[in-house]
């Protein structure tokens, strides 16, 4: 027989001499062991739970970036507005993986208006004071075009305006638009936008929180209170939670890509990243098959160390002479 | 009367326990022996994988009785909660020190290759329920955690149907779609160690043959 035909072959295990063992006193012991550590773990650090961040908060705090997302919103020029599928159409978004575009492959399966969805709507379901049923019927009645030089230049004006302050904006041609966002906030601190972005569809049972999510990515207040919590993309915050806990420290190798290149300027790092990962996950899965990953154990010798007893009694007396 | 208790039944169910109980008998299933080269705590890891996933889910159960918001306005639900948060950080820990360890132990070897794929899978798996109970705690974490992930799936198109903005589907995946996929997994990889028994060290000889562990030839 040669070396190599001995190495293939893996003897069963019942042919090896025995020793006493007790599998039911052993996962007992474990139970009440991890049951115990677990117990003492959160009567010491507790979980963290910090409040999440409402429509209603976020504009009360921070009016100023509420009503530039608001603009964003209604003129289509936010985040979510150009995102692609799922939510929009959108000419050249969706990551792609070289030629392979799996984002567009999937198609917008959850339709997103951002104009409509976010801003238009609400405010047509909330009480209508004649002001603004005059500015929805403008802003109807205007072209696309018209439209979108509104919102541009209130977005741009809002831009130079002392700390973004609508109230202290230049005049200018900017047709309903003011009128229009300073009803969202009106409705955004009430907190009635909150509900309305929620019963959008007229089902009053809701468990889909989409729309005001993506609405709160829009604006910057948001990714500004994640990044103060060093929770950001760039800060390996996607493993991370609030306050000194633990988080999701398995993802650490998944957070690795995005902090170095060619991922981290990518316009395509999360296919990317998330590409690598399934086929990393693929080679993991498929090690037995994998000639030289699966040969790694044999060279490291770490099993030595792990069956130390095991080889030192086949080093002893095996073969006198 | 006698005679036919005596004789061997029929159909399907008899057909099923028969080999059930030949691939697998009591004394296999719950053995009180083992092979004595299977001396080192880097076994208790198994042990204590399946021991903190027992915890993760009664810990999971318990919050489930009160419901998602219960947790935000109790005592009692903020220390539950973080009996589930720190179940699951042991049993991710402890998981991934078992995983390691039967890497450098190649405990694929001798047809135990399933078994080492369901051990990955069912990790894999973990990573997904553990990501789905994240964004499902109805705080700052889970709008942010959900806020990024989005990207994620949605860049490889599987956001399109499984979407981690959508609390009901993110909570009826967390609560019973993955944790019935963990534990089917569990149980078949359990079976399977059961089945195939504790792989033997690396080049280790059939005992009572003249083979010798490479590397010790020039000691024979």
């Amino acid at each position: 027989m040669t070396r190599r035909t001995r190495r293939t072959e893996t003897p069963e295990s019942s042919a090896f001499p025995t020793r006493p063992y007790d599998l039911i006193k052993e996962a007992t012991v474990a139970l009440v062991l991890v049951a115990l550590l677990t117990a003492g773990l959160a009567a010491l650090f507790s979980s963290p739970d910090e409040q999440p961040v409402a429509l209603g908060s976020w504009s009360r705090a921070d009016s100023a970036d509420f009503t530039a997302t608001a603009v964003s919103e209604l003129g289509g020029t936010s985040t979510t507005a150009r995102y692609g599928p799922p939510y929009n159409h959108t000419a050249g978004a969706g990551q792609k993986i070289g030629p392979v575009g799996l984002q567009s492959l999937a198609g917008v399966r959850i339709p997103i208006d951002t104009a409509e969805d976010f801003v238009l709507q609400p405010l047509r379901r909330a009480p209508e004071p004649a002001p603004v049923t005059d500015a929805l019927a403008g802003w109807n009645a205007a072209s696309p075009d018209r439209q979108q030089a509104w919102t541009s230049a209130y977005s741009d004006a809002l831009g130079t305006a002392p700390d973004g302050d609508p109230a202290q904006v230049a005049p200018g041609d900017y047709g309903p638009v003011p009128v229009l966002t300073a009803r969202l906030l009106e409705l955004a601190q009430s907190g009635a936008l909150d509900g309305e972005l929620l019963t959008e569809g007229g089902q009053f049972y809701q468990t889909d929180y989409t729309r005001p999510l993506l609405f709160l990515g829009d604006g910057s207040y948001f990714e500004g209170l994640a990044r103060s919590r060093h929770l950001a993309g760039d800060q390996w915050g996607m493993m991370n939670e609030t306050g000194n806990y633990p988080g999701q420290p398995w993802l650490w190798l998944y957070t690795f890509w995005y902090q170095i290149e060619p991922f981290k300027s990518s316009d395509n790092a999360d296919a990317l990243v998330w590409g690598l990962m399934a086929l990393l996950s693929l080679i993991l899965i498929l090690i037995p098959f994998i000639p030289g990953i699966r040969s790694i154990p044999r060279w490291t010798r770490v099993h030595r160390l792990i069956w130390r007893d095991y080889y030192r009694t086949q080093q002893s007396p095996r073969r006198p002479g | 009367m006698s005679t036919d208790a005596q004789t061997p039944g029929h159909g399907w169910t008899a057909a099923v326990r028969r080999r059930l109980v030949a691939a697998l008998p009591p004394e296999k299933l719950l053995p009180d022996s083992q092979p004595a080269f299977m001396a080192s705590w880097v076994y208790v890891f198994g042990v204590l994988t399946v021991s903190s996933l027992a915890v993760v889910l009664v810990s999971g159960g318990l919050l489930a009785l009160k419901g998602p918001a219960w947790w935000h306005v109790s005592a009692v639900g903020k220390y539950v909660n973080s009996l589930h948060l720190w179940s699951v950080e042991l049993f991710m820990f402890v998981l991934v020190l078992h995983l390691w360890a039967k890497f450098f132990m190649a405990a694929w070897r001798g047809r135990r290759a399933l078994t080492w794929m369901t051990g990955v899978v069912a990790f894999l798996t973990s990573i997904g329920t553990a990501l789905s109970g994240y964004v499902v705690q109805q705080n700052f974490d889970s709008q942010w955690i959900s806020d990024q992930a989005k990207d994620g799936m949605n860049a490889v198109g599987i956001g399109a149907f499984w979407n981690v903005l959508d609390f009901g589907q993110m909570l009826m995946w967390h609560t019973v779609l993955f944790p019935v996929v963990i534990c089917l997994l569990s149980g078949w990889h359990v079976m399977l160690v059961r089945l195939r028994g504790i792989v033997p060290p690396i080049d280790a000889p059939t005992p009572g043959t003249d083979q010798v562990p490479p590397g010790q030839e020039e000691r024979a």
